[in-house]
């Protein structure tokens, strides 16, 4: 065991050093190497100059584009191969994988429940955040209030399902209650239930996770987007005898729409990537099944990468749209 | 008149005050409960995990329950009585009522004599001793039942977390997270570092085109990479390893590294990076000496980022290094407890706590980093 740990301890430092004295020393080298080839003097100073110019973006972008075109372009064209094939990518089958899909039960219920999940999370989550940020940014102790309300953010989404477990527990008739919401339904005088086999409302106590998650995002950035609103704004409002929900709702929030877009995208592509909380807290039974966890159980459960990777593409397809408005944004903003 | 609308005035503003800060109160509670609930119930004992909810730590915990008192085995003959005697309570804990039917399971006090058939008589003391008599020899059988509700005082423990960091495997799997984080962040930082600085300060054909592709990686997901980059890996020899989810997670980081660390150095002035070439400097030499100490804070803000996300990471994990006990991760060790340990809630608390501690620290410790890197780069999604 010790031995082991020492050989692993070793082996992760050795791999720092070889990749960090790998990529400076590619950097370093390959730089090296093309002023020897190209030097910036004597007669065709001119024209070395030039290309070595041309050259040297791509020693710069040299390992960052093979890195980003193995580790993410090409599987995206293998994926397209991968949902024309068979389980194990053997024979082509056209377009059976898809005809699968569009017939399969678990697909419509993970297409219904990951609708809900971009319904609810991304509007619970902003609203949640806008009014924390309304709130804490006119507050003494602000400033500890938003880390407490961020805190979940630096929680993984394992350890938030075990937070979440104790608060949905469910003891059975005649135990006492150890799951917060248990004892809660009960002291008001509800009947507590195993909550997370409830189907509709187990999505929903699934959902709240991620909102506790993300709210934390939401309020950190329409905070600073709430501070950058030109004063004299809210003054003039205020000399008018504007009330302060007034001043928030109709002269503030109108000023942040476009960070508010930008929180609730941000939002929307962690909602179609969920899958951690799903498997660790019902795995998709109970009618909770969503996209990213029936990818998981036909890639691993069921080792179909054909089927897997069709479930991936529409994951893929689904993004698309905020792919591409994100990239005008960019473009917009580089011109 | 002018006073007492000013007064009207004031009174609204300190109601508001009041209001807005009892409605952050409970904003903050309301978020910060859960977490509390399992850090309290990690420091429990197990019996109580189970018996009381969490927030009732810091009382006695009152438990029903039944023991079986000996068998024939265990009697002994006392003058001309049989007697079987022996102790109901765990340790620490005061009896408070006992029975010896399921109907009826707190009918005595401590110190009763229960009269049972057959001249059978039981009596259990408050120190939990109990004496079952009876005139003739106890037959075979197994030994009747003895109803108790008991009182447990608080208890708080540091045992889960010595237990699950040396026994159940948490101890092993933080240092794998450890050997799986550190070169996973440390590696595209470097890399991303001189794609950014090309992408910000070098002019070459197809500049704006790189920074589109890459604004559109951004947001790729992860689930349609797995099976093609394990296949891959499997093709060359990798395996699951280390090394295969170092550089998963390097090619997996990069769309966001050089997009925070672009947008940041293409905001550096102008004026600093043109006097350092027309000085002759070359561009090796202005990407190290005057634009990496310059991109500290968008550095620094990207490591949080890459950090927390490879720690608290479980997909990339489960598929690049597997499940095998020896290089398991510690959400792929939480995960695997919820499923076969559900019931060991102390055990599961403890995990899960150990798990989160590292990211609570460098989140409290470098906030200010990772809102600055929020703010710059808030396309990025999971």
């Amino acid at each position: 065991m010790d031995q082991s740990l020492m050989t692993q301890a070793v082996s992760a430092l050795s791999t720092i050093v070889i990749g960090v004295f790998g990529c400076v020393g590619w950097f370093w080298l390959s730089n090296l190497a093309l002023d020897a080839a190209l030097p910036p003097r004597g007669e065709k100073i001119g024209r070395n100059l030039a290309l070595a110019a041309a050259i040297r973006p791509w020693l710069f972008l040299g390992p960052a584009l093979i890195a980003l075109g193995v580790y993410l372009v090409y599987p995206i064209f293998v994926s397209i191969w991968l949902s024309f094939h068979d389980t194990r990518g053997d024979a082509f089958v056209g377009l059976a994988n898809y005809r699968w899909l569009l017939a399969d039960s678990k697909f419509h219920e993970s297409l219904r429940n990951n609708a809900l999940w971009l319904v609810v999370v991304p509007s619970f989550s902003t609203l949640c955040g806008l009014i924390a940020a309304a709130l804490t940014d006119r507050i003494r102790w602000g400033n500890l209030a938003k880390s407490l309300i961020f805190m979940p953010m630096a929680v993984s989404f394992v350890g938030a399902a075990v937070v979440w477990k104790f608060v949905y527990d469910y003891r059975g008739e005649g135990q006492p209650e150890i799951g917060l919401l248990s004892a809660l339904v009960t002291h008001l005088g509800g009947t507590a239930q195993a909550w997370l086999t409830v189907p509709g409302w187990n999505s929903i106590l699934l959902m709240v996770v991620l909102i506790w998650i993300q709210t934390g995002f939401a309020m950190v950035i329409l905070s600073a987007a709430l501070r950058g609103i030109p004063e004299e704004t809210v003054e003039a409002a205020t000399i008018d005898g504007a009330t302060p929900l007034q001043i928030f709702f109709r002269i503030k929030v109108p000023q942040i729409w476009g960070t508010i877009a930008v929180v609730w995208t941000t939002i929307t592509i962690t909602v179609l990537k969920v899958f951690d909380i799903v498997l660790t807290m019902t795995n998709g039974q109970w009618g909770t099944q969503v996209m990213a966890n029936l990818m998981f159980d036909w890639m691993f459960r069921a080792n179909d990468s054909g089927r897997a990777s069709t479930v991936a593409l529409v994951i893929m397809l689904l993004v698309t749209p905020i792919m591409i408005w994100n990239i005008r944004n960019a473009n917009r903003e580089m011109r | 008149m002018n006073d007492r609308v000013e007064d009207g005035a004031a009174g609204r503003s300190a109601a508001l005050v009041w209001a807005v800060n009892i409605a952050a109160a409970a904003l903050v509670l309301l978020w910060t409960i859960p977490t509390v609930g399992l850090l309290v119930s990690s420091f429990r004992d197990r019996d109580q995990i189970i018996t009381s909810g969490w927030w009732r730590a810091a009382f006695s915990s009152t438990a029903n329950d039944f023991v079986r008192a000996g068998t024939a085995a265990d009697q002994v003959q006392e003058g001309d009585v049989f007697v079987i005697s022996g102790n109901v309570l765990p340790s620490k804990a005061e009896l408070k009522s006992w029975g010896v039917s399921s109907k009826a399971p707190a009918a005595y006090q401590p110190g009763d004599i229960a009269e049972l058939k057959d001249g059978q008589r039981l009596t259990v003391s408050d120190k939990g001793d109990y004496r079952l008599t009876s005139p003739t020899a106890f037959p075979e059988g197994r030994g009747m039942r003895i109803f108790v509700t008991t009182v447990a005082p608080p208890r708080l423990t540091t045992g889960n977390y010595a237990r699950v960091i040396t026994a159940e495997g948490i101890g092993r799997a933080f240092l794998n997270t450890m050997t799986v984080t550190i070169p996973a962040t440390v590696i595209p930082i470097l890399i991303a570092a001189f794609a950014a600085y090309a992408l910000a300060w070098m002019r070459f054909p197809g500049r704006a085109l790189l920074v589109a592709t890459i604004v559109g990686l951004l947001v790729v997901p992860l689930q349609l990479a797995l099976i093609p980059l394990l296949k891959l890996h499997n093709q060359i020899g990798l395996n699951q390893s280390y090394l295969g989810i170092w550089l998963a997670h390097t090619g997996f980081g990069l769309p966001l590294a050089i997009y925070l660390l672009r947008n940041y150095m293409v905001g550096l002035p102008r004026e600093i990076i043109e006097s350092a070439r027309v000085d002759g400097a070359t561009e090796f030499q202005i990407f190290r000496r005057i634009v990496l100490p310059l991109s500290f804070p968008a550095l620094a803000s990207f490591a949080i980022f890459q950090f927390l996300w490879v720690w608290n990471d479980l997909l990339v994990a489960t598929v690049f290094l597997g499940n095998a006990t020896d290089t398991q991760v510690m959400t792929g060790a939480l995960r695997a407890l919820l499923g076969s340990r559900g019931g060991d809630w102390e055990i599961l608390a403890a995990s899960a706590f150990v798990s989160i501690a590292v990211p609570l620290i460098v989140f409290f410790a470098l906030q200010k980093y990772l809102v600055r890197g929020l703010l710059a780069g808030s396309v990025k999604g999971g």
